[in-house]
């Protein structure tokens, strides 16, 4: 009963195998799969072929048909196992199909061609990555300076995020001035107001300064995040007021209270912020594609984008580059996890 | 391995270096401003570059989009639409009987407003749910937490649009589910196409996506928890379900508010990951409010930029009273932090 | 009110005076639904090699950037100089008129006449650019499943009955999921609207109600939803108009019957590879013909430019017969060009054995489309009707709305668009 007790309240510290260990370790596995499969899925899916991708039934790996080189054909043959009237089956090599027939060789004795119906022949296949799903927009598509813009984007917009936020979370969190309350309340009221809702009137905005087709037109509409200026606030109302005073007393001006004090104690808050805003400035999508139409400025989101057509859209590409877009992300988490769960847990939200 | 770490904080120290200069350098002026102004200045001094920026890109445009409210046309700029007053309103508020869509005006709007209550309703439950239960389980003593808490978060990583599409290739006609639950001998399902079932996908996708922030909110209010007040509950001989209940949950509300309120805001404004999953079907039975503004205003041939701002005006008003209702919240949790 | 307005015209003027361009710069807007991208590019080069003055940059986007972005920009009076449009005729206002500009205006007019109206305002006699793909709607079978079931393949005046029918008892003997498929699209069963009757126009130019014709078709396609024929997926499982394309079905062997269009050779030939054999059928008969839908993307000079002589240079160059033709070819799309049709003999760039027939097919059906499908194209009001049809139609296959519900409701939310545009 005390290992109820343990699973619904604390730690469990009993030594013996619980039925809620058991159920502990299902939660765990299954959640193993059901977060991670996807994801897997998806890096073994960039690796097919655009056939491959429109498969039915799918198949977690990518697979290639089998080629044999048999004597006296130019063009490696595809392998099929084919079932044969006596019901024994055998791997052959397919020379052609008309129509719902198909004529089969066997690769040891390649003079007696045998008809087969198409519906008794399976292909053989062995697992083969099409690598050219990641090689050919590396050639095509500049890669480099899609990078180099995304990450100039990415570092400029969480570097002015985390000054400008941090700055206002001091204000609004260490001095009491008219308004505050009312500051406060517009800041946080337009809590992740949904850009589709304000993209035109945000478009004439940022086309009104000149910031159309530049990379600062993405930067700064994004900088000044509720959410950022909402954490701080919580976290450096939790910095002891005393501390400001006795600074103080020892002439310190505000700007160094808030540059020697405030942010080192706000690190951890920082650090969450910090992940936060590399990970959204890095997927962000609907807005640089608004603002940026000239090439040679396109972020990596934007680039990857241009394999959506009209009619068609040419997926093995767009996984394969969506891929490569994501290891950045997954370096920065698996760097920096502790820091995210020790940051919103010093943050507390409280 | 000392010099190695030598050349380490050596490297640290000459990168800081200039960013430590600049501040002191900013130092001096502001010492001045300081003087003249007083502390009162130098809350604006603190404020300015955020509100600028926050007025110029999310106050203006917000404010313009009230001035499209009150237009109409298919032009995008201001300056080349014609007033209408609340027409926009009015034609979305005209409805015979708000509970039967097909009496409506604008039947869609009304679609998207009853499918986004239920969704709100349904989503943030089981999210607060599946959250909860995840950080209990990741409070426990098991091998490999810090592991397993990174398992929990990683969806939150992926862009909304890549979740929406791994999950629409797992649910299709002939997708991996359907192939899974046919090797289990079960009859394979068209998900997408069946009203219960593109609901249910559209929740737990949503929650699939979000579960890992809320789960590691929940686990920082548990870890909190002193560890004595358990102890003391046990040597009392406290019957489990009632700890749970008389001091975890009492000692976790703040955190669990602030969950809820979060995922209310996030689930009333759903879009990509939905959009891309089901794109609103079977028929609309999926379709949201953010996705009813996309398409009328942006998207679609059907294009009326003016009604679709005022269907964003109606659903920010929503959004201002669940904020309103989080800084209440907040308020409170202050206070109780307050009085520790 | 009008503080506003004149903050926001000072602004604009700001904004085109920030925007520099160098004599000589040309920028074309370009998306891909394949291979095209490409090769316009390596045309643009050898283009750049003999005209060193002028410099080209090829901005690919996603098509959604030419759907939803490009028009803001356009009113903004900016954008691109060049761009690939589908939405022609409605952002009609903002192209260029080259017809002063270019070499040769008679060639222009003789090889492209008859799309040249689809991209000018109603009544305008402009050269605003030319149709770098001319699309048709029509029919696949997939011919081996069709072998495999031993039914013969309907023949050339086959009615959409006898497709239906067919293609159900192929998918009953080899037990497919459904026995056709139509991309979820208001252009695509618009042809067979047409075929059936159907007339959007009305007689002042404005769009019709709903007519029989639309009410024939559109009541058997719902019908043969309700009976399991037609894939429920493509149509059902979305709101609004958004596109959504059965192809993967097609290819997977899924469905014996796809009706889809001419853009989709290229890539089924890639997908399917020698799976089985499929075949273009083009067009099935209704009661008034067997007529298909033209349609497709055009390259458009655009009003804004700084440079308009050399974007008509580049203009000339591209709609030139024989890049036209090169274009076409290892493209696989149709030519829009009069005098590349008649000449025929393109050597379609592809080894496969069913690409040739399908696109020779293709040209065939361009022939049998009627006259109130060919008026779509270049009426203005064309994209309002389709995005009416796919939302209320699927809304009925879905069960949320009764035919008769639908029509009403198609008819008001076209009402609706007229009157907003005034």
């Amino acid at each position: 009963m005390s290992g109820v007790a343990a699973f619904l309240t604390r730690r469990r510290g009993g030594r013996s195998w619980h039925w809620t260990d058991t159920v502990t370790w299902l939660w765990l596995v299954g959640g193993l799969v059901i977060m991670f499969g996807p994801a897997v899925w998806l890096v073994g899916s960039s690796f097919k072929t655009p056939a491959q991708l429109a498969e039915f039934p799918p198949t977690i790996l990518p697979y290639v048909g089998q080629q044999m080189s048999v004597e006296g054909y130019d063009k490696p043959l595809t392998l099929y196992t084919v079932k044969l009237p006596d019901g024994s089956s055998k791997v052959m090599a397919e020379v052609r199909r008309i129509g719902i027939v198909a004529q089969m060789i066997d690769p040891k004795a390649p003079k007696d061609i045998i008809k087969v119906n198409i519906a008794d022949r399976q292909p053989v296949r062995e697992i083969g990555f099409a690598t050219e799903n990641y090689t050919e927009p590396f050639v095509h598509f500049d890669f480099l300076r899609y990078l180099r813009n995304s990450v100039f984007v990415t570092a400029m917009a969480t570097l002015i995020t985390l000054l400008t936020n941090s700055m206002a979370a001091f204000a609004l969190s260490k001095y009491k001035f008219r308004g505050r309350d009312f500051t406060m309340l517009l800041i946080v009221g337009t809590l992740m107001v949904p850009l589709s809702v304000i993209l035109v009137p945000l478009y004439s905005v940022v086309s009104a300064f000149g910031l159309l087709d530049s990379l600062w037109g993405v930067i700064l509409p994004t900088v000044a995040t509720p959410t950022g200026v909402f954490l701080l606030r919580q976290y450096m109302l939790t910095i002891p007021d005393e501390m400001l005073d006795a600074a103080r007393m020892d002439n310190a001006s505000e700007w160094q209270i808030y540059w020697r004090i405030v942010l080192p104690l706000a690190a951890p808050a920082l650090a969450v912020l910090a992940i936060f805003s590399v990970v959204w400035r890095w997927n962000d999508f609907l807005w640089p594609l608004v603002v940026l139409s000239r090439k040679e400025l396109y972020t990596l989101q934007v680039g990857l984008n241009t394999y959506a057509g009209e009619l068609n859209v040419q997926w093995h590409y767009i996984l394969a580059m969506t891929v490569v877009t994501m290891i950045p992300v997954v370096l920065v988490f698996v760097f920096l996890q502790r820091y995210i769960t020790s940051g919103i847990a010093g943050t507390g939200l409280k | 391995m000392s010099a190695v770490a030598t050349l380490k904080s050596w490297t640290g120290a000459v990168l800081a270096a200039p960013v430590f200069w600049l501040a002191l350098i900013v130092n001096v002026p502001l010492k001045a401003w300081q003087r003249a102004t007083g502390t009162g200045g130098m809350a604006a001094f603190f404020l300015a570059p955020n509100m600028a920026i926050f007025g110029i890109f999310v106050l203006v445009p917000l404010v313009i989009n009230f001035f499209y409210s009150a237009t109409s046309g298919t032009a995008y700029f201001l300056q080349d639409r014609s007033y209408v007053g609340l027409e926009q309103y009015q034609r979305l508020l005209d409805c015979s009987n708000y509970l039967d869509t097909a009496t409506c005006r604008e039947d869609l709007f009304w679609k998207a407003v009853h499918n986004t209550g239920l969704f709100v309703i349904v989503q943030v439950a089981l999210l607060t749910v599946v959250s909860m239960a995840t950080a209990l389980i990741l409070n426990r003593e098991i091998i490999g937490r810090s592991f397993w808490r990174a398992v929990f978060f990683f969806p939150v990583l992926l862009s909304p649009v890549v979740t929406g599409l791994i999950w629409r290739w797992i649910l299709q006609r002939q997708g991996l589910l359907n192939m899974i639950v046919h090797d289990f001998g079960g009859e394979p399902h068209n998900w997408l196409t069946d009203r219960f079932w593109a609901f249910t996908a559209a929740v737990s996708v949503s929650v699939w996506a979000h579960m890992g922030f809320y789960t590691l909110i929940l686990l920082a209010g548990l870890q909190a928890i002193p560890r004595d007040l358990y102890e003391a509950a046990e040597m009392d001989g406290t019957r489990p379900a009632r700890v749970f209940w008389r001091i975890t949950l009492p000692l976790l509300m703040p955190n669990l508010l602030v969950v809820i309120v979060l995922a209310l805001i996030r689930a009333v404004q759903i879009f990509d990951e939905v959009y891309v999953l089901t794109g609103g079907g079977p028929g609309t039975s999926t379709l949201y409010l953010t996705q009813y503004i996309y398409e009328i205003g942006f998207a679609s041939l059907l294009r009326n930029p003016g009604l679709a701002s005022a269907a964003s005006i109606l659903m920010g008003l929503v959004l201002v009273v669940l904020t309103l209702v989080q800084l209440q919240v907040g308020r409170r949790g202050e206070r109780k932090g307050a009085r520790q | 009110m009008k503080k506003t307005r004149t903050l926001l015209a000072a602004l604009s003027v700001s904004l085109l005076a920030s925007t520099s361009a160098f004599a000589g710069d040309v920028r074309i807007m370009w998306y891909s639904d394949g291979v095209e991208g490409d090769v316009i590019q390596d045309i643009l080069n050898r283009f750049m090699k003999d005209n060193p003055d002028i410099h080209i940059t090829l901005d690919n986007v996603a098509y959604k950037v030419i759907q939803e972005q490009l028009p803001i920009q356009l009113e903004a009076g900016q954008g691109p100089d060049i761009a690939r449009v589908t939405n022609i005729k409605e952002l009609a206002q903002h192209w260029l008129d080259l017809r002063p500009l270019v070499a040769d205006a008679k060639y222009w007019d003789d090889n492209f006449g008859d799309t040249l109206d689809w991209m000018r305002p109603d009544g305008s006699k402009a050269i605003t650019g030319f149709m770098t793909q001319l699309t048709l709607t029509g029919g696949f079978a997939n011919k081996t499943l069709f072998e495999q079931a031993g039914v013969a393949l309907p023949g050339d005046k086959a009615t959409w009955d006898d497709w239906i029918n067919a293609a159900a008892e192929v998918a009953k003997s080899q037990q497919l999921p459904a026995a056709f498929a139509i991309d979820r699209s208001g252009h695509r069963i618009s042809g067979a609207n047409v075929s059936f009757g159907a007339n959007y126009i009305g007689a002042d130019g404005k769009p019709a109600k709903v007519d029989d014709g639309t009410k024939a078709f559109v009541g058997k396609l719902v019908d043969w939803t309700a009976k399991g024929l037609m894939l429920k997926d493509t149509w059902v499982s979305a709101a609004g108009s958004t596109y959504r394309a059965a192809t993967d079905d097609f290819i997977n062997a899924q469905i014996p019957f796809y009706y889809s269009g001419s853009w989709q050779v290229a890539n089924l030939s890639t997908k399917i590879g020698d799976s089985f054999d499929w075949v273009a059928t083009g067009s099935p008969c209704g009661t008034a013909g067997c007529s298909g839908l033209k349609g497709g993307a055009a390259l458009v000079a655009i009003k804004y430019t700084k440079n308009p002589k050399d974007v008509a240079k580049v203009m000339d160059y591209l709609a030139s017969e024989a890049v036209v033709k090169e274009f076409s070819e290892r493209t696989l799309f149709l030519p829009a060009h009069k005098g590349v049709i008649a000449k025929g003999g393109l050597k379609w760039g592809s080894t496969d054995k069913n690409v040739g027939p399908a696109l020779d097919k293709f040209v065939q059906a361009a022939g049998e489309t009627l006259p109130a499908a060919d008026a779509l194209p270049p009426w203005k009001w064309a994209n309002a009707y389709f995005a009416a049809l796919v939302t209320r139609v699927s809304q009925v296959m879905a069960g949320e709305l009764t035919l008769d519900a639908a029509w009403v409701k198609i008819d008001q939310d076209i009402a609706d668009k007229v009157a907003e545009a005034k």
